[in-house]
């Protein structure tokens, strides 16, 4: 196609992005571009060219034919709490915001339905559903911030995933804009739909590498009527861990499942002064729902199953509020750990729960082989670790060390059956090793599925699948 | 505008003063976004968020983008009201930060005649020198009895101000004498079983425009048991100077407020403005560079406590009995008194404690009203739009008083009942004095029975 490529020589301008989304909704400032070059994740760090802000699908759509016609990256970006670098624009062009795109379309109280677009904040989603009595379960630790369009890109997980699954599940129906300009519809507010390619899960985590999601259809369910919280207090890290495999094989299955590790309490609460336990090495923080009778049963056994794998106090929340602050504060350890050091380094390699202790205990070998400072916290029940690194970027020794332990870090969770990502994505930090967990076949075909949605590469690119120049262990390997 | 020259000296300055450290220590995470006024304000736009205006502080520590216009807009928005560090997991000290980068960025500002003489007048002219600002409310109380105020609004002299200003003169309190400022004693003894020692921080304008609320909270201090000494040669806090980038002005002005306040042996040092407070808690950090002052700000610092803190900490709405008039209170939280004095608690305590209150908690009642020192001045448009929302709020409460612990606060809430046609219906008041009107209620009613 010579035409196309000729056009591709054709450099983008302001005037053609305003003449999509308006004057007032694109900028190219110096000020504007830094505060999009960045996301959550630590050391990444490029400007765009234009950031621009579409008001409707159609404009989404309109810009990515725009851009695919001038050749020029597109990154669609949320509230850029992304932990992987999904939403840094390395390689320029135009940053496309979300944030006009946030209105709650419909609430179907009848096929227990919402309809969004993808720049309302998933709080927002929550907090409305559940006035109605209706439950939205997905609650990534930056709900408070994050928008929908993030999550679904990411594929979010959360707190309660053990129990209610991750984003993924809770997808009935999608608009996505595609890089040749056209709209498409996904699923429908159907329990049962094999018409063709499930093309719903393939857009949902696929890092805003296909397409931008417009709109999203979710399913709820019914609010449980109660729910409990309790912590298990523990001296020795491993029997933490071995207390989640032997809760889930007693065929328990609590909503929340929270491993934290003394190095995690002490920081969060430095910040929170909830009057956490910092004097033990790590607790469990349990969670259950549902009817009350059944609520107070598996509560009643999980802290006996707790005590028989050596927890040396468990204690109940008193109140729903004392609950709900532990909730808060677990959600807040990622950022609160980045008071001890410069920079944090975070990973979620994730293993089959039953091999949580063997993985605690390789991760703690791993730090100290490395030399390096590894703070463990995460969503132990369904086997979704969060090691985490303390250091200081400017330290290039030291973050050789890092990356070496991260990199066996990841091939421990793959040995054990695992994978190098539970939730947070491939992004940019992890696409170096995107092959040792697909292997190159698999590399392969998502490729192939990339290649024909996006030909021209323009959709975020330079994550998922590596590039030459990637610092990681991998490449040395 | 900025020149290339200018640019450069600004990027090395930021490299030389800024804490690279304290920079660093924000990991983006975001948590900040939600509790950012200007950031929900702007329509979630980054630069205007407390996470943008660190990533652009360190990109010009970096030599990531230039120091331009746009980039002073940003931080000139910043209410500067804090609400970010209370909700940030990694405790980046925001305040300290914007406060280093805008000292930067006033001294190489570009300033027309006009507006450095004024800046001069105010900042080092007036507010260092307690007895002008004594003198100039003297005037504005001249000004008030004598009706010119009337006669100057009738001919529209007002008009000649920004809207914020015309409307911020219709709600100025009544204005004290200067002699009624100056032959006020300066002890107060205790009333009842003697609990305490304090000093009162009296404050630039607390003790002269707003001279009746400072005289309430001796009342009050003295009802909890206190010996209330108002120390001499004491100034304004120097909030004002250090929030506009004239930090060396301010560290003098902490300095002599340390020695007043060393003149005595004091349990505490009370406050009754959360503006002020902010900033004197902070003195140890302001003079962590000066060795022969970081002990005495220490002291100074370790004694601070606001009005209600104190109140509750000696049982006072416990020993005596609060009344009002049936109506239904709201209270809107002073930024600086909530996010960085960590007192929020203790005014609802109060105000639940009086009799005939039906306190009613407002939606949002920690964010900025708008007023930010003087920010409703410089950024007349976006406090504007920050106030009408409040009041929007206010009106959602149903409330008859809308209670607040410090004078800007106070004002723009006066500001903002004007301006919402609530007049008549409403009314703003300083906690201080609406407990003293509880006291003086209560007395009275048990008289009749």
């Amino acid at each position: 196609m010579p035409l196309l490529r000729l056009k591709k020589k054709q450099k983008i301008t302001e005037e053609q992005i305003a003449a999509i989304v308006g004057k007032e909704n694109v900028d190219s400032s110096s000020s504007e571009r830094l505060v999009y070059s960045y996301d959550a994740t630590p050391n990444y760090q490029s400007l765009p060219d234009f950031v621009a802000a579409p008001g409707n699908a159609e404009e989404v759509a309109a810009l990515l034919k725009l851009c695919n016609e001038t050749g020029t990256p597109v990154y669609s970006r949320g509230s850029g709490t992304n932990l992987c670098a999904d939403t840094c624009p390395v390689h320029g062009g135009v940053v496309l915001l979300t944030k006009r795109l946030n209105r709650i379309l419909e609430l179907d109280k009848e096929n227990l339905t919402i309809t969004v677009q993808p720049g309302v904040i998933t709080k927002e989603i929550s907090d409305t559903v559940e006035k109605e009595g209706l439950f939205y379960p997905p609650d990534p630790s930056s709900m408070k911030i994050s928008t929908i369009g993030g999550n679904l890109s990411e594929n979010s997980g959360g707190l309660r995933g053990l129990k209610y699954g991750v984003t993924r599940d809770y997808v009935m129906a999608l608009q996505v804009a595609l890089p040749d300009g056209e709209l498409i519809r996904t699923g429908g507010k159907l329990t049962k739909d094999v018409a063709g390619y499930d093309l719903t899960r393939l857009f949902v985590g696929s890092e805003g590498t296909l397409g931008v999601i417009t709109e999203a259809t979710l399913k709820l369910i019914p609010k449980p009527e109660s729910q409990k919280t309790i912590l298990a207090l523990y001296q020795d890290i491993e029997a933490a861990a071995r207390s989640v495999s032997a809760i889930i094989a007693d065929k328990m299955i609590p909503v929340t499942l929270e491993f934290i590790d003394q190095d995690t309490l002490k920081a969060v609460e430095d910040f929170a002064h909830i009057g956490l336990p910092t004097d033990v090495q790590a607790i469990l923080l349990i969670v259950q729902d549902g009817p009350k009778e059944i609520v107070d049963r598996d509560i009643h056994r999980i802290a006996e199953i707790c005590r028989s794998k050596q927890a040396v106090d468990v204690r109940l929340a008193a109140s729903e509020q004392e609950a709900e602050q532990l909730a808060t504060a677990r959600r807040s350890a990622l950022s609160a750990l980045a008071r001890l050091k410069p920079t944090t380094i975070l990973e979620d390699a994730t293993v089959p729960r039953s091999e949580i202790a063997p993985m605690v205990r390789a991760i703690t070998e791993i730090a100290r082989k490395y030399n390096v400072r590894i703070s463990t916290f995460g969503h132990a029940g369904d086997g979704n670790l969060h090691p985490t690194c303390l250091t200081d970027a400017r330290d290039h020794d030291e973050m050789q060390r890092v990356e070496k332990a991260f990199a066996e870090i990841f091939e421990k969770a793959l040995e054990l059956g695992g994978t190098l990502t539970g939730e947070h994505g491939i992004g940019m930090t992890k696409a170096p090793y995107l092959e040792w967990k697909l292997g190159k076949a698999g590399v392969a075909v998502m490729r192939g599925i990339k290649q024909a949605l996006d030909p021209s590469g323009i959709m975020n690119p330079g994550k998922v699948f590596a590039e030459a120049a990637s610092e990681r262990e991998a490449n040395v390997k | 505008m900025m020149t290339e020259k200018d640019k450069r000296q600004i990027q090395k300055d930021f490299q030389k003063n800024m804490d690279y450290d304290e920079l660093l220590n924000c990991m983006r995470c975001g948590f900040c976004l939600p509790s950012c006024p200007t950031y929900i304000e702007t329509g979630h736009k980054e630069k205007y968020s407390p996470r943008g205006r660190i990533a652009l502080m360190k990109g010009i520590t970096d030599g990531v983008v230039e120091p331009d216009e746009d980039i002073a807009h940003s931080l000139d928005l910043c209410l500067g009201c804090r609400a970010c560090e209370p909700v940030c997991p990694s405790g980046v000290k925001y305040g300290h930060l914007l406060e280093d980068a805008r000292s930067i960025l006033q001294k190489h500002k570009k300033q027309s005649v006009p507006v450095k003489l004024i800046r001069k007048g105010v900042f080092n002219g007036l507010f260092p020198h307690q007895n002008r600002i004594e003198a100039a409310t003297g005037l504005l109380g001249f000004y008030q009895r004598s009706g010119l105020s009337k006669v100057g609004r009738k001919i529209g002299f007002m008009n000649l101000f920004p809207e914020s200003m015309a409307a911020m003169e219709k709600i100025l309190p009544e204005a004290p004498t200067k002699k009624e400022i100056r032959e006020r004693p300066r002890f107060f003894p205790h009333e009842g079983e003697k609990k305490a020692d304090v000093a009162l921080f009296a404050g630039c304008l607390m003790d002269t425009l707003f001279f009746k609320t400072n005289n309430a909270t001796i009342r009050l201090l003295q009802k909890a048991g206190c010996d209330v000494t108002i120390p001499e040669h004491q100034l304004c806090c120097g909030a004002l100077h250090g929030h506009n980038g004239e930090l060396e002005q301010s560290k003098k002005m902490a300095k002599q407020n340390i020695e007043a306040f060393e003149a005595g042996h004091f349990d505490y040092i009370i406050t009754n403005a959360g503006g002020c407070s902010a900033f004197l808690i902070e003195y140890d950090h302001l003079l962590a560079g000066e060795p022969e002052w970081a002990d005495r700000a220490k002291q100074f610092v370790s004694r601070l406590k606001d009005i209600s803190a104190i109140l509750v900490d000696l049982d006072f709405h416990h020993q005596h009995h609060l009344q009002l008039s049936p109506q239904t209170v709201t209270y809107q939280d002073s930024c600086h008194l909530r996010n960085v004095m960590h007192t929020y608690k203790e005014p609802r305590i109060l105000l639940q404690s009086i009799e005939g209150v039906r306190y009613e908690e407002m939606e949002g009642a920690n964010t900025c009203c708008g007023s930010a020192g003087d920010y409703n001045i410089v950024q007349p448009e976006m406090a504007m739009q920050i106030l009408d929302h409040k009041m929007a709020k206010v009106e959602k409460t149903e409330a008859q008083t809308i209670v607040t612990a410090n004078p800007g606060c106070l004002l723009e809430m006066k500001a903002g009942v004007e301006r919402s046609g609530n007049k008549g219906k409403m009314r703003a008041v300083h906690i201080a004095d609406l407990l003293v009107e509880a006291l003086e209620y209560s007395e009275e009613n048990q008289l009749v029975r």
